[in-house]
């Protein structure tokens, strides 16, 4: 194990970039904040800036608008960062793929570590997810 | 205005921060601490529902409307079922009717308890928020066992409701609100008498009954500043007529007035939730759906009181089995314009809560997207061209097939 994987190893913090999602997404990422699962316990936490993120959890389907964005906080992301696709749309675009503004989904803008299926994915999921990553490091 | 002005400072919020969960960007423009004024740009968001609607039938289209916005994820199929039921002249049965009240209120209670933490935690209260939160969670347990999924519920269909709600459950949802009783009245004795809630929430992002006319504001923002609207109440659906509630209201049209009418609801919400029980104990089980075997060619309008407030739908029919046209008009797009008078004159700390204060859901709101050049900043295009574009690419498509 080298420094930068031990250094990462015990506390994720993330930065949580939503997309054009549904919102349900977003307030699930809240959710697994608040007292019943309290993510927090395990280090994670929700952080403002790129710069100081480990994960950058990209929730919801991307649109033209969204794209260059996208990559530009990716870009901003010190590095090694893990992207991680949350829910049906930041997976695959999920029901707006067909959309005309749909930009392609996140593996095709950004590379992508970890996908969490679910519309929305339950804050169970999250965890069971994050736990995952946090393995292959 | 704003280059009139040499020593005012523009301030970006977003488009991607910690504050709100969604994607948008407002520009104060400030003068020291005082905002003078405020742009907002969205685009982050959109989707372009209306027309994926065009392309789905009228079934499918309850699972992409309940995907507009996550948190009202039941006011948007309610209303687009008002609006297909005109248009097919169906009535559900009473039993679907409680059934879809108590999904509707369920919705609210969750709804105002998300934004009551969220404005706990704009405030820096984090304890609010973690405890309105921790409130919020036997809710979700209720849908979860009800419909199988803690947000998006896939209850409602053309003419009635996908699930029943029997015995256990109805013996559950019982409890919960029992439950929930209590602690909504710890949570309003809390957050109404709290000192410090009261400095940062009074007198701050006042609306008066004025500006929410001219604004033409809905929802709890309408209603926090004494113009008592509500759909529920002005054009009854569903079970809402069969039960007995009133419409709470505030006079004071500030962040304070907004909370209070919200805790307040929720007791209103629990008393429907209740009184559909008892009805739904008195209906005969299963009987829960009309079959509709086929939807005409016509118009029709549906409306429905989502927790932000009103939802209107228009659909557009020919005789095929999806919508020719679909308008959506969700409260947030109303009332997100309340912003311009509710910040300019506060200081920027006060910013935030008032913008919170309309619970404004970006998600619901976002209506065209121009689509600009990233280099140049050059407008490719606009919105007939865009709609002629899709028009083009549906043709192609039908051509290859």
């Amino acid at each position: 194990m080298g420094l930068k994987s031990f250094c990462l190893k015990k506390s994720l913090w993330v930065y949580h970039f939503a997309g054009a999602s549904c919102n349900n997404c977003d307030i699930e990422i809240l959710d697994v904040l608040t007292p019943r699962y309290d993510v927090e316990r395990f280090g994670m936490q929700l952080v403002g800036s790129p710069r100081h993120a480990d994960v950058i959890l990209i929730s919801g389907s991307i649109n033209q608008r969204d794209k260059p964005r996208l990559k530009e906080v990716y870009h901003q992301a010190s590095k090694p960062v893990f992207v991680v696709a949350f829910g049906a749309c930041g997976c695959t675009g999920g029901v707006f793929a067909e959309g005309i503004t749909f930009a392609g989904p996140v593996d095709q803008i950004v590379p992508v570590d970890a996908y969490i299926p679910g519309c929305p994915p339950k804050p169970e999921a999250m965890i069971s997810g994050l736990s995952k990553l946090m393995q292959t490091i | 205005m704003i280059h009139k002005m040499a020593n005012q400072r523009i301030i970006p919020v977003g488009p991607y921060h910690p504050l709100q969960e969604e994607p948008e960007l407002f520009k104060l423009y400030c003068e020291g601490e005082t905002v003078k004024d405020i742009k907002w740009e969205t685009g982050y968001n959109h989707r372009g529902i209306e027309k994926l609607s065009e392309s789905k039938t009228f079934e499918q289209v309850f699972f992409l409307v309940e995907r507009i916005c996550g948190i009202c994820s039941t006011s948007h199929p309610f209303a687009y079922a008002n609006c297909m039921e005109e248009i097919a002249q169906v009535e559900p049965p009473n039993r679907a009717k409680y059934i879809r009240s108590i999904v509707g209120e369920l919705e609210r209670l969750h709804s105002h308890y998300l934004w009551l933490g969220l404005a706990g935690h704009f405030l820096g209260y984090n304890t609010v928020w973690m405890w309105a939160w921790k409130y919020r969670e036997p809710i979700l347990d209720l849908f979860e066992i009800i419909s199988g999924n803690r947000n998006s519920y896939a209850m409602f269909k053309i003419g009635g409701v996908r699930r029943d709600v029997t015995g256990d459950q109805i013996a559950l949802a019982r409890k919960t609100m029992r439950d929930l009783k209590k602690k909504n009245d710890l949570l309003t004795k809390a957050v109404t008498d709290d000192p410090v809630i009261h400095a940062r929430t009074k007198g701050v992002g006042t609306l008066t009954k004025a500006d929410v006319m001219d604004y033409a504001a809905v929802g709890p923002t309408a209603r926090a500043s004494g113009w008592a609207i509500d759909v529920r109440r002005d054009d009854p659906y569903a079970a809402y007529d069969m039960v007995d509630w009133k419409v709470i209201t505030a006079d004071d049209g500030d962040v304070f007035a907004k909370t209070q009418v919200r805790l307040l609801e929720n007791y209103e919400s629990i008393k429907i939730i209740e009184q559909c029980l008892d009805g739904l104990e008195k209906e005969p089980e299963g009987d829960i759906e009309l079959k509709v075997k086929e939807i005409p060619e016509g118009i029709g309008t549906g409306r429905a009181e989502a927790p932000r407030g009103e939802v209107f739908h228009f659909v557009k029919t020919d005789g095929s089995n999806s919508p020719v046209r679909h308008k959506i008009r969700a409260p947030s797009y109303v009332n997100i314009a309340t912003f311009k008078k509710a910040c300019v004159g506060q200081t920027i700390s006060d910013a935030t809560i008032s913008l919170a204060a309309v619970d404004p859901c970006y998600c619901c709101t976002e209506r065209m997207a121009f689509a600009y050049d990233w280099h140049s900043g050059d407008k490719i295009y606009d919105g007939n061209q865009l709609v002629e574009r899709s028009r083009k690419e549906t043709e192609r498509l039908k051509n290859t097939l």
